[in-house]
């Protein structure tokens, strides 16, 4: 059997999305062009622009379509430097951004790089479940504060923030607000209206769109300086010709989530609690990470002592089931999960740790496979592990 | 298009991951003479190696383990207990994690910190044999020197950092923040670089 679950890594694309893109395959002309050819690309790229647009409540031209989440967080964040060295005209200097321990990578790195040039980074604590603290956030901000970046759902833990709030105290200060929706959109009801966002990050290929392609909510009359430059496309916000087929499946496949997203969600999330149950009931000695109710439905991450995240994985792959681990180990370096850390979880702990994310395409025999696979490997790799030999850490507890 | 490929691993380590040899069963180690272990659990890796020894000959008659850790550490745990099996006390204590590597077909550069451990656990169990025997003057301490005073960076610190992947000074400055202080460890911590790329890479 194969079981696919890991669904925050990426999806796979939706029937619908891969009919429309395979029908388009040869549409090739150049959305600037003003022929035919043109004209067709371009239809369609605004068509899609309309669909993402009316998806999360924005206007067409509050969309910018990029080359992926990674590329709208980088946008944002150094637009904010770009801000503050006065490139953009009349916007004040303010030297701040606050931002969380437990972002994506994308986010943490260009923020550090920001720190090598001159911006002055915050960065927000969690608690056990992976929540901010609104009172620590109060205390960071004030009249230095240019940008406020929290993201909506965590990919490793899936614990929530509460952007509308977040929101409402990072722009009664007058800081920009941005959130990093990537594992949001399309699993929970998004409205930058309602949330009050200035900027907000989606990414195709996790809600069953292509790979390679993005989009980035600019809220009007926002501050903005592109971070590819040379181009007039996209109103010239972001240069480079489009990426005509990819924006195409992403208007799709936000079209998909609209009508599928909140049966889904429901069924994802009764599959989940069986899944933990089952955990709960066949394997000792175990902690489920992440906020047990405010979270996204299909993510599930969990620790076992003594067993190591990689390890656990590969035996599992050789078992047809696919994981991801939040130890780093298996992307090469020893540094366990920075999220898991940020919760208080031990390196012991964060080692030994997987996240199983379920999507549309997750089924009941599937979660059943896992639960009669995942109690003996835990087994196999506890006994040979040197966490219960006499005197070592867990001897006890067993 | 192209099928999933295999892993970063050779079929030797897969093997060796599939179906590891010689792990100790149960959690006493009672009936060995040379007990091992070395690394710890926070930092994701820990190795115990127990040998049985032939007191006459001095030769590793059997050779156990645990570990805890990703599939490279597995891995070369269960190869190095099959390595080891009928070696002598002074053949198997001179084992090298290159050696292990090379049994194990290779190993992707970014893992060779996970198979340093067994090698050193089985020092650990052949030092500790020494010991129980009554002959604790041919114990070989893996003395660590300090290389650089301001940060208190060892010889060991720096080879582990050369397995980790510094192949520069600049990297071997990110990887153990030697150097950084007063400079004055500069020469010495790059003749060690060179030694240990050497090594273990033969660069
Ligand atoms: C929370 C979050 N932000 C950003 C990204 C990056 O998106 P992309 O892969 O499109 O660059 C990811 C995906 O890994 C993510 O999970
Ligand atoms: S001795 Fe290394 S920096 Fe001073």
């Amino acid at each position: 059997m194969k079981v696919y679950f890991d669904h925050n890594a990426t999806t796979p694309l939706h029937p619908e999305v891969k009919k429309e893109m395979a029908e388009a395959m040869d549409m090739f002309g150049n959305p600037s062009s003003m022929h035919a050819w043109g004209r067709e690309a371009r239809a369609n790229v605004e068509d899609a622009r309309s669909r993402v647009a009316g998806f999360i409540g924005a206007q067409n031209d509050e969309i910018v379509f990029v080359g992926s989440g990674s590329e709208a967080n980088n946008t944002v964040l150094s637009l904010f430097v770009c801000a503050s060295s006065q490139c953009i005209p009349g916007t004040k200097m303010r030297s701040t951004i606050i931002t969380t321990k437990i972002e994506h990578p994308c986010v943490l790195e260009t923020s550090e790089c920001l720190a090598h040039r001159g911006a002055r980074v915050k960065y927000l604590d969690v608690d056990q479940y992976g929540k901010i603290d609104l009172d620590q956030l109060e205390s960071m901000l004030g009249d230095d504060v240019g940008l406020v970046s929290v993201m909506m759902a965590n990919n490793e833990i899936g614990t929530f923030q509460d952007i509308e709030t977040i929101s409402k105290m990072a722009r009664s200060c007058g800081a920009l607000m941005h959130t990093d929706a990537v594992q949001a959109v399309g699993k929970v009801p998004v409205d930058v209206n309602r949330l009050g966002v200035d900027f907000l990050t989606i990414s195709g290929h996790k809600i069953y769109g292509p790979k390679g392609v993005g989009a980035l909510y600019v809220k009007k009359g926002t501050p903005y300086c592109p971070f590819i430059r040379g181009g007039h496309q996209e109103r010239g916000r972001r240069a480079g010709t489009e990426n005509t087929l990819g924006i195409l499946g992403l208007g799709k496949a936000v079209e998909m989530r609209a009508l599928e997203m909140e049966a889904e969600e429901e069924r994802l999330a009764s599959l989940k609690a069986f899944l933990k149950k089952g955990i709960e009931e066949r394997i000792d000695d175990i902690h489920f990470n992440g906020h047990p109710t405010d979270s996204l439905a299909g993510t599930l991450n969990v620790s076992f002592p003594g067993a190591e995240g990689e390890a656990i994985l590969l035996y599992l792959d050789l078992e047809g089931i696919a994981v991801s681990t939040g130890s780093a180990c298996a992307s090469g370096s020893l540094d366990p999960s920075h999220v898991l850390l940020a919760t208080g979880v031990d390196a012991e702990r964060a080692h030994g740790s997987i996240r199983i994310s379920l999507g549309r395409s997750s089924t009941m025999q599937e979660a059943e496979y896992l639960l009669d696979v995942l109690p003996r490997t835990i087994q196999r790799i506890r006994n040979m592990s040197t966490a219960y030999i006499k005197g070592g850490a867990h001897a006890a507890s067993r | 298009m192209l099928q999933a490929g295999e892993w970063a691993y050779s079929e030797t380590l897969k093997e060796h991951f599939m179906s590891p040899k010689n792990i100790m069963q149960g959690e006493s180690t009672d009936e060995f003479d040379g007990v091992g272990m070395e690394g710890n659990l926070q930092c994701g890796d820990q190795m115990m190696v127990v040998i049985k020894v032939d007191k006459q000959s001095e030769v590793i008659t059997d050779c156990q383990w645990k570990t805890y850790g990703c599939a490279s550490a597995i891995a070369s745990t269960s190869i190095l207990s099959e390595m080891v099996k009928g070696m002598t006390l002074d053949q198997a204590f001179h084992i090298s994690p290159k050696d292990v590597a090379k049994e194990l077909g290779g190993l992707p550069e970014n893992k060779i910190h996970c198979s340093v451990l067994g090698d050193k656990a089985l020092r650990a169990a052949i030092n500790n044999y020494f010991v129980r025997n009554g002959m604790e003057d041919r114990v070989k301490q893996e003395q660590a020197k300090i290389v650089c005073q301001c940060m208190n960076i060892t010889d060991h610190d720096i080879e582990e950092a050369v397995l980790e992947g510094a192949r520069t000074y600049f990297e071997l400055q990110e990887h153990t923040k030697l150097g950084t202080v007063c400079g004055q460890c500069k020469d010495e911590a790059e003749s060690l670089l060179e030694k240990f790329k050497h090594i273990h890479f033969g660069a």
